[in-house]
């Protein structure tokens, strides 16, 4: 009973981080239909990043946010508006074909500049220090920080979408982004500024990422998996939906874990898959697309 | 001097020519209507002048060139489209859909108040979603939207698509206030009689070209339904 416990809580917890990971994704494909295969590896460039900063500067890591969050959300507005956006509104092929040639050419990047080795941003007891709640079970201080950045984030993005007038160019956007037209909004430009509070969430995910786990130039991939099945789990379009799949894939991963420890990745891929197959539209889609 | 002048104006859709040379005009505050039959290229037209097709020939608007501008710019320097089928945000509310119209305005008479005033009955479903309305509703929304952002010159496409005679009344009820308020109209209609009853002059469209122009009361019976159908 406590081992059941145990798992659940240590699955949501998560299930914070993935949709931390899963965030930039879901917003991406909710506004411009656009599926960033090189989004894993914007997290595991980040995570350098804060990396970089750190060293630089002497900072903690998580002071690193105010530096590396404005970055990555510059680096987002000029992927969109640089790249992507000749891509977007055709066809969903090339863009996926552009963001795996950033995907190829960020992960060598990296490994040419940081090389292969592992690497942690050491935020001192932070990731080691936890909260007893009674026997046998105990959280990680740093896993709950995460959940609750991330619903955070999520609230603050939803607010943002519903009650701001550039969130209504988001949502118009990406009902019909040629009548956005007539309103006197550049569609390309809201694109781009759609893709930088994408990657502002990116820019989080990475700095927590690498402050929960090590991490080196290859793990964008699994990272991008992660994400997705977040995000497909929980329903196209819709952030709340996110981040309850991402709980789904934690849980299931810590299920996993504990049934077998070199099990954890697979269950997760079992859950995502048994609910594509049960339930293809996801969770909680957007209730328009439904 | 006219608000709106399309000289020669042509526009292809790929291979094929939508429109071939049209010569159009509009003076400050008129009423024009554009009638025609199916595929005669009054749509192409509208959506030429709003910048969403491209276009060669000249456009200027206000005494300045338009045609190489994007939509966005366009719309900005007051001109407005209420495009072919409403097309009406269905993420957005009723007032959402109305208040999106007003973000990029210039100063002038219309806001929320002033349209849900011209509008009443969109007053109090402006929390619903904006495809939760009839299609009277909407096509309301559909023009409220554009007024929003105090157009100089209002494009309407098909205004009485779809509805019944009793709606189409109200909504062309509303011209002579848009008008008062300093905006002149261009209708695309295939309702021939509501057509030259709102309008000062008439532009017939027939495959691409303007195959009859003038004013209402001028114009025969006969000499319109021949520009229409092409008949002789």
């Amino acid at each position: 009973m406590i081992n059941l416990v145990d798992t659940l809580l240590q699955g949501s917890l998560l299930g914070g981080r993935y949709a931390l990971m899963a965030l930039g994704l879901s917003l991406a494909f909710g506004i411009m239909r656009l599926v960033n295969i090189a989004h894993g590896d914007f997290i595991v460039l980040a995570a350098y990043l804060a990396l970089v900063t750190v060293q630089a500067l002497g900072l903690h890591p998580l002071a690193a946010l105010l530096i590396v969050v404005p970055i990555l959300a510059l680096l987002g507005y000029a992927v969109q508006r640089g790249l992507l956006n000749r891509a977007v509104a055709r066809d969903i092929m090339p863009a996926l074909l552009i963001t795996f040639g950033l995907s190829v050419i960020i992960q060598n990047g990296l490994l040419e500049v940081f090389s292969a080795d592992s690497r942690r941003l050491q935020a001192g007891n932070l990731s080691s220090i936890g909260l007893s709640l009674g026997e046998g079970v105990s959280i990680g201080w740093f896993p709950l920080m995460t959940l609750l950045i991330a619903a955070l984030v999520i609230a603050g993005l939803e607010q943002f979408l519903r009650r701001t007038r550039l969130g209504r160019a988001f949502r118009a956007v990406s009902d019909d982004p040629e009548i956005v037209q007539l309103m006197g909004y550049d569609p390309h430009h809201i694109y781009a500024l759609a893709m930088a509070v994408a990657f502002a969430t990116v820019g989080i995910a990475g700095v927590l990422f690498g402050i929960g786990t090590i991490f080196d130039p290859a793990l964008g991939p699994p990272q991008l998996l992660f994400a997705f099945e977040a995000v497909i789990i929980g329903g196209l379009g819709s952030l709340w939906g996110t981040l309850a799949g991402a709980m789904v894939l934690g849980v299931a991963q810590a299920i996993g874990f504990r049934v077998d420890p070199g099990w954890g990745i697979l269950f997760g891929h079992v859950a995502f898959l048994v609910i594509l197959a049960v339930r293809p539209q996801g969770l909680f889609p957007r209730t328009r697309d439904a | 001097m006219n608000l709106l002048e399309a000289s020669g104006l042509t526009a292809f859709y790929g291979d094929f020519q939508a429109l071939y040379g049209i010569d159009f005009a509009v003076a400050p505050g008129e009423v024009v209507a554009i009638i025609g039959a199916n595929g005669a290229g009054k749509s192409t037209f509208l959506r030429g002048l709003a910048g969403l097709v491209r276009t060669a020939g000249g456009i200027r608007f206000d005494g300045a060139a338009i045609d190489h501008l994007p939509a966005h710019v366009i719309a900005r320097r007051g001109l407005a489209l209420v495009p072919e089928g409403r097309r009406l945000f269905p993420s957005l509310s009723v007032e959402e859909n109305l208040a999106i119209g007003g973000d990029r305005a210039g100063a002038g008479p219309w806001s929320l108040d002033v349209v849900l005033e011209l509008f009443p009955m969109l007053h109090e479903r402006r929390r619903a979603p904006a495809t939760a309305l009839s299609g009277g509703q909407q096509q309301m929304v559909a023009i409220g939207r554009a007024l929003m952002s105090n157009p100089r010159l209002l494009l309407c496409d098909e205004l009485s698509l779809g509805l019944a005679p009793t709606v189409v009344k109200d909504i062309y009820a509303v011209f002579p206030r848009i008008r008062a308020n300093g905006a002149a109209i261009v209708v695309v209609e295939q309702d021939i009689g509501q057509a030259l009853g709102a309008a000062d002059r008439v532009y017939c469209f027939q495959e691409g070209r303007v195959s009859l122009s003038g004013h209402p009361r001028e114009l025969g019976r006969e000499q319109i339904s021949q520009a229409y159908f092409g008949l002789h």
